[in-house]
């Protein structure tokens, strides 16, 4: 360094016009960023719009609105985006069955907060849960009396980046909740199991709104267990099944399988049939991490990521061996469940 | 502002004993302008990270629609890269007596990676690469800052500095996840305006850095002639018996321990709480060190650092007696925060401030690396095997266990630490 220091005086004027530079990108990108459309996550629906109404293929669209789409699975072709409506609801996961439909939308704010919301037929509040974690999967029952959710939950280990899950039940006729289904009797092939890494996922209610299916993960390996919620006990049917979702008639389970080590594309969509307990790949090939929803006995419907980051779409698949190719249904659309009209 | 000169630097060889110190002005000691601005690179700095830190998890789940196994399962995988390059970190800069530029490079990475954040959009590779940069960074700066704090100061303030640098490193973490929440609730879901405000707090450290601390011009601290200390002459540290007793007891207590994570888990099951008031405990904690950093480190000072470094670990102890007592509710969350926050605010800067005097000043950096690293492999492995004994044994026992290790570690840790600390001024390494 041949020349001399900067005063100090000097080098207090440039520090202060360089933080005056980068404090006005900081806030300028910022204010850009917030293009004005901040939607706080709202539970209130649009008044008279019903589920009865607006029967069709419910969604969550980009921003979390929730609509539906007017879509009939037999007919083919795509839902109708355009003449979709709005239900008024913001969240990040929903999920519409029976009587009852669920919202989780994320609260702001340090506390990673979400608030669950039980709605009824007519889109109306009738309970909320708040609970802690990011928003991960949502399942109403067939029969709407039974709500499952899932969410992540970071900071049960030190490392920021690795989570656990926290799934709660809520059965809407005795109002009776569970907001943390660790508590279940878990029984690993025959042998109760006790251990302080279980984790639970993905529940998926029968219509008989007493048995359920989940996924339970423990020392790095997951399991599809069937539980029961009178006895409140749960068996291991069988492993590497997760986000078990069960087919309207009872009879089949959907799921993805891990088919591949390490993190790219792991997963594959598979079918099992309860009776045979055979499992059955489906025909979309490409790793699918959602839980698929059966939008009837025969067509499951599932979100991929879309051509821009940070969107989905939805897209079905035939729920068996089939010639048919999976099929995009709705653009910039996730947590897909399909309403009939009436009661 | 001014310098501190504090005794004649030693060369790495037997030094003349009664070196005359320059006669110190009475009462309080103003404390350097370079630790002060230490201490602002850091805060600002840690609030650049934990900024991103603490939404990482949001951006990477809901903002891209990953799966925690996507990037769970390469983050574990950097651990062990750390400690390299800590080490790396502290010989380069001593080698080339340019600590202000190794560490100044580390901040610079650190901060360059959360535009590489935003750029790397969905794809595994590009996000694992970019946290795995920012690590590199932070290891790399941590012991040549830690011995431009000791090279910078008096060795009779080495106790307060470190307080006060520490003190102002968790001021910036605290901040840090507010700001981040402060765009988030400013720009709905904007994560890229988290990553560039990060970016801009980032780059003012560097910029605070270069400004404020002396580089290459202030007094080498090695006397001209002699040649730089290679990396053999750095491991001869172990040959000296105080810095070889002091990182030993380091790496004891630390394997003695239970790792942060840990103890937070033992809490939220202790007291049963929800989700949502996880990331809370540590705020607590860190609160209280905030608090206790300075006026600890400056009894340090006064004391002797072997004391306060070992009534850390009593608190440590302390924290895992009240875990396994029969207090619940607000008193039991109290109790273990204030002790944890005061476990900390006793002994990592105390740590600092007492291996630094037993280094050569050039080859303080990569001393200062052996120590952290030492330490850090021990809680490192400390972790594993408490989590290996929670799922053999149970927590209670687990707990248990540690409580008994660290009582024990803490009895030889006595005997082993050098009474007070050996100045190299005052003799000769062996």
């Amino acid at each position: 360094m041949s020349l001399p220091p900067p005063s100090l005086r000097a080098r207090i004027t440039a520090l202060t016009a360089a933080t005056a530079v980068l404090a006005a990108v900081a806030v300028g990108y910022t204010v850009a960023a917030a293009d004005g459309d901040g939607r706080e996550p709202v539970s209130a629906a649009v008044p008279g719009l019903t589920l009865d109404q607006a029967p069709g293929l419910y969604h969550a669209a980009r921003k979390g609105e929730v609509r539906s789409a007017p879509y009939s699975p037999s007919d083919g072709g795509k839902a109708d985006g355009a003449r979709s409506r709005d239900t008024g609801l913001s969240c990040d996961r929903f999920h519409a069955s029976g009587r009852s439909a669920v919202c989780i939308a994320r609260r702001p704010g340090p506390a990673q907060k979400a608030k669950v919301s039980v709605l009824d037929r007519e889109l109306d509040t009738r309970r909320t849960v708040v609970v802690g974690g990011i928003p991960n999967r949502a399942r109403v029952s067939p029969s709407g009396r039974m709500v499952a959710w899932t969410l992540f939950v970071s900071g049960d280990s030190y490392a920021s980046s690795s989570f656990s899950t926290r799934s709660g039940i809520l059965d809407t006729r005795t109002g009776y909740l569970i907001k943390n289904v660790e508590t279940l009797q878990l029984y690993i092939e025959g042998r109760r199991y006790h251990a302080p890494d279980v984790n639970y996922w993905g529940i998926t209610f029968a219509d008989d709104d007493n048995r359920f299916y989940a996924t339970v993960a423990t020392k790095g390996k997951t399991y599809l267990v069937e539980g029961d919620m009178k006895t409140w006990k749960a068996r291991t049917l069988r492993q590497n099944a997760e986000c078990p979702s069960l087919s309207p008639d009872g009879t089949r389970i959907a799921f993805k399988k891990r088919v591949r080590e390490g993190s790219q594309d792991p997963w594959r969509l598979h079918v099992l049939d309860l009776g045979t307990m055979r499992e059955t790949p489906l025909a979309e090939t490409r790793s699918v991490d959602d839980q698929a929803a059966w939008l009837d006995d025969s067509t499951l419907a599932y979100a991929l990521p879309g051509r821009t980051r940070g969107t989905s779409d939805v897209w079905t698949v035939p729920a068996g061996t089939s010639a048919t190719p999976p099929r995009l249904i709705l653009n910039d659309a996730s947590s897909p469940s399909m309403v009939q009209g009436g009661g | 502002m001014y310098l501190a000169v504090g005794r004649a630097r030693p060369p790495d060889g037997p030094v003349p004993t009664g070196a005359p110190s320059p006669a110190r002005p009475a009462g309080r000691r103003r404390l350097t302008g370079t630790v002060v601005a230490l201490g602002a690179v850091s805060l600002v700095t840690d609030i650049s990270s934990e900024m991103v830190t603490a939404v990482l998890p949001l951006y990477l789940v809901l903002g891209l629609g990953l799966s925690p196994l996507q990037f769970g399962f390469l983050d574990g995988l950097y651990n062990g890269v750390t400690a390299f390059v800590r080490l790396a970190g502290g010989h380069a800069a001593d080698r080339w007596q340019r600590h202000r530029l190794v560490a100044g490079s580390g901040y610079a990475l650190s901060t360059l990676c959360k535009l590489g954040l935003l750029l790397a959009g969905s794809s595994t590779p590009a996000l694992s690469a970019a946290l795995a940069a920012d690590r590199v960074g932070k290891g790399v700066r941590t012991a040549p800052r830690d011995a431009l704090i000791s090279l910078n100061c008096d060795e009779r303030d080495l106790g307060r500095a470190f307080g006060v640098h520490r003190a102002m490193d968790t001021t910036g973490a605290m901040l840090g996840p507010l700001v981040a929440f402060a765009v988030l609730w400013a720009a709905v879901d904007a994560y890229d305006a988290v990553f560039v405000v990060s970016f801009c707090f980032g780059l003012l450290g560097v910029l605070i850095l270069f400004a404020f601390v002396p580089g290459r011009e202030s007094a080498s601290a090695r006397a001209p002639g002699t040649a730089a200390a290679t990396l053999g002459q750095t491991l001869r540290l172990f040959r000296v018996p105080a810095f070889r007793r002091i990182l030993v007891t380091a790496t004891l207590l630390g394997l003695a321990g239970v790792g942060d994570g840990f103890l937070y888990l033992v809490l939220q099951k202790r007291l049963a709480l929800d989700a949502a008031y996880f990331p809370l405990l540590p705020l607590g904690s860190a609160a209280v060190y905030l608090l206790l950093a300075v006026p600890l480190g400056r009894a340090a000072d006064r004391i002797g650092r072997r004391v306060p470094y070992l009534l850390g670990h009593v608190a440590l102890l302390g924290v895992y007696v009240v875990l396994f007592s029969p207090v619940a509710g607000w008193p039991l969350t109290v109790l273990v925060l204030v002790l944890h926050g005061a476990f900390y605010a006793a002994t990592d800067g105390v740590l600092m401030a007492l291996g630094g005097p037993v280094v050569p000043a050039d080859r303080r950096a990569g001393g200062m690396a052996l120590l952290q690293t030492g330490q850090g492999v021990g809680r490192l492995l400390a972790s594993v095997g408490f989590g290996a004994a929670w799922t053999l044994w149970g927590m209670d026992s687990a707990l248990a266990l540690a409580a008994v290790a660290l009582g024990a570690v803490l009895v030889l840790a006595r005997v082993l630490l050098p009474a007070d600390p050996v100045s190299v001024t005052a003799r000769e390494p062996s």
